[in-house]
């Protein structure tokens, strides 16, 4: 990949006191991650460059870092973002789906498969990609009934601007477990979780 | 989120990072605890680091509270459920020193327990972490001592070995034998150990409010139950999984119910048995609770305490 010269003037800041904001994002991505579908914000996350989501930024300002490989949207390429992500994260970027501990992905239309990035191994299934989807909204799209471990019963959800064949691929995902990737759907500065454990059922589908 | 509170990262006093582990570190193994979420009852491996205690006094437990807290939590420690003990009145000044958070003995007003060898008495709930000391995460280790083997075990489900050994134990003895650290079945489908909790601690871990988190220190894993997850102690058609009864009540609140420790009271041997959790057992008696020999004054921490069966 090639590497725009870093013009810092560009670089927009990240959290004011990493330390301490860090450590918010992470626990509400925890809870998120422990009880798939609730929804949380990030109102006081830095505002993110144009094409990343405050969400997206304030997930890859906590998490990333030189020991993860990270898929970026192609849209992204030598974008505002990429430098950001860049400079505030360290973070190595790859094209090989395959190899990335995290993906962002913010062109819907020409999204990858689930599929298509690393599953995990047999004996590693922790080593699969966490992928991040930027999506329209989290909330006014279709019904979308969700059970499994961390919800009671069961959680409706309602997400906007996810490809047509998405909850197949969802269910493919859940069902091939212990192998799978883990999603977490973002929008503005909301974010919810849904890892590999998750079923989902479209309302009245 | 929280308003974040002035940084006191620079103060001369304090020459450690905040939460005394680097932002690195935390990193790893937040990321360590949300595949761990994603798995339930999957052990991942994370780069243990070296902590200001020795290995067994629960570094696996403070590495992950450590990196989960923040200075709005509040933090309750217990040792075998007693908030008293030398350990968890340490653990506890610890993280009051390095991550300022307000600390408690009240089971309902913490928001992280960090736990070695109990679950609290008092349900939890949504917004609690109970996090687990694990001195041994492998539920297989003293079947098979490779670890290349007993991943591979995990890895394709391979359980029959555990299940002959427990049922090894039925026909020997008529009952299962382990009364701590009895295996758990998580979702179906993981084998996982409990950590060294009573096995009358086992049901509670089945669709617990809480998030729970386990471990490993010297073993360098991590692993975890999301709430409201199915976790099934092992058994057999004809002997069916049991907890722990007591004949006797608790002697200073009368409780019925809780998990009870038999406390040697002098050299002539006499004895009482007393709620294990010791919070649970004020809180009783401040409700006005009378067990028989209410008003005894218990010094948890220099009593012998001997895990009843
Ligand atoms: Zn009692």
């Amino acid at each position: 990949m090639s590497v725009a010269t870093l013009d810092l003037s560009r670089i927009a800041p990240a959290f004011a006191d990493p330390v301490r904001e860090s450590q918010a994002v992470f626990r509400e991505v925890m809870e998120c991650m422990a009880r798939p579908g609730r929804i949380t914000r990030f109102e006081r996350a830095p505002q993110a460059p144009t094409g990343l989501s405050k969400a997206a930024g304030a997930v890859a300002l906590t998490l990333f870092d030189f020991e993860t490989l990270v898929w970026l949207d192609p849209a992204l390429a030598d974008s505002e973002a990429e430098a950001w992500l860049r400079f505030h994260c360290g973070c190595p970027l790859t094209r090989n789906a395959q190899e990335a501990a995290f993906a962002i992905v913010t062109d819907m239309a020409k999204a990858p498969s689930l599929a298509a990035f690393n599953q995990g191994d047999a004996k590693y299934p922790d080593r699969s990609t966490t992928v991040i989807l930027q999506i329209a909204s989290l909330e006014g799209g279709p019904v979308v009934t969700l059970s499994g471990p961390g919800i009671q019963t069961t959680t409706d959800i309602a997400p906007q601007g996810l490809p047509q064949d998405f909850w197949t691929q969802i269910e493919t995902n859940q069902a091939q477990f212990q192998f799978g990737v883990d999603v977490l759907l973002v929008s503005g500065d909301q974010l919810l979780a849904l890892p590999r454990t998750t079923t989902a059922q479209i309302k009245g589908g | 989120m929280s308003t974040p509170v002035p940084a006191r990262a620079n103060a001369p006093e304090r020459y450690y990072n905040y939460a005394y582990l680097d932002e690195q570190t935390k990193r790893m193994i937040r990321r360590s605890i949300l595949k761990a979420l994603a798995i339930p009852g999957y052990q991942v491996p994370f780069g243990s680091r070296e902590m200001p205690v020795p290995y067994g006094w629960g570094t696996g437990g403070i590495q992950l509270t450590a990196a989960i807290i923040g200075p709005d939590d509040v933090y309750k420690c217990i040792d075998q459920g007693a908030d008293d003990t030398t350990n968890a009145v340490s653990i506890r000044r610890f993280f009051a020193n390095v991550a300022d958070v307000a600390t408690t003995e009240d089971t309902g007003e913490a928001t992280i327990i960090q736990t070695r060898h109990r679950i609290p008495e008092k349900p939890l709930k949504q917004g609690q972490v109970l996090v687990y000391q694990v001195p041994q995460p492998e539920p297989l280790r003293g079947l098979e001592a490779r670890e290349t083997e007993t991943r591979a075990m995990h890895a394709y489900e391979e359980y029959g070995l555990q299940y002959v050994s427990l049922y090894e134990n039925v026909s020997a003895y008529g009952r299962i034998a382990a009364t701590a650290g009895y295996p758990v079945m998580v979702e179906e489908r993981y084998l996982m150990s409990p950590s060294p909790i009573p096995k009358f601690d086992n049901p509670k871990m089945a669709q617990n409010e809480a998030v729970m988190l386990f471990g490993a220190g010297r073993e360098k894993r991590i692993y975890a139950v999301p709430p409201f997850t199915r976790v099934r102690s092992l058994d057999f058609e004809d002997y069916p999984f049991e907890t722990q009864t007591w004949e006797e009540t608790c002697a200073l609140c009368g409780a019925e119910d809780s998990y009870l420790d038999e406390v040697i009271l002098d050299d002539a041997g006499d004895k009482m048995f007393v709620c294990s959790d010791s919070h649970h057992c004020a809180e009783r008696r401040e409700a006005g609770h009378v067990g028989p020999m209410a008003g005894h004054t218990l010094d948890q921490d220099a009593a012998l305490k001997e895990p009843a069966q």
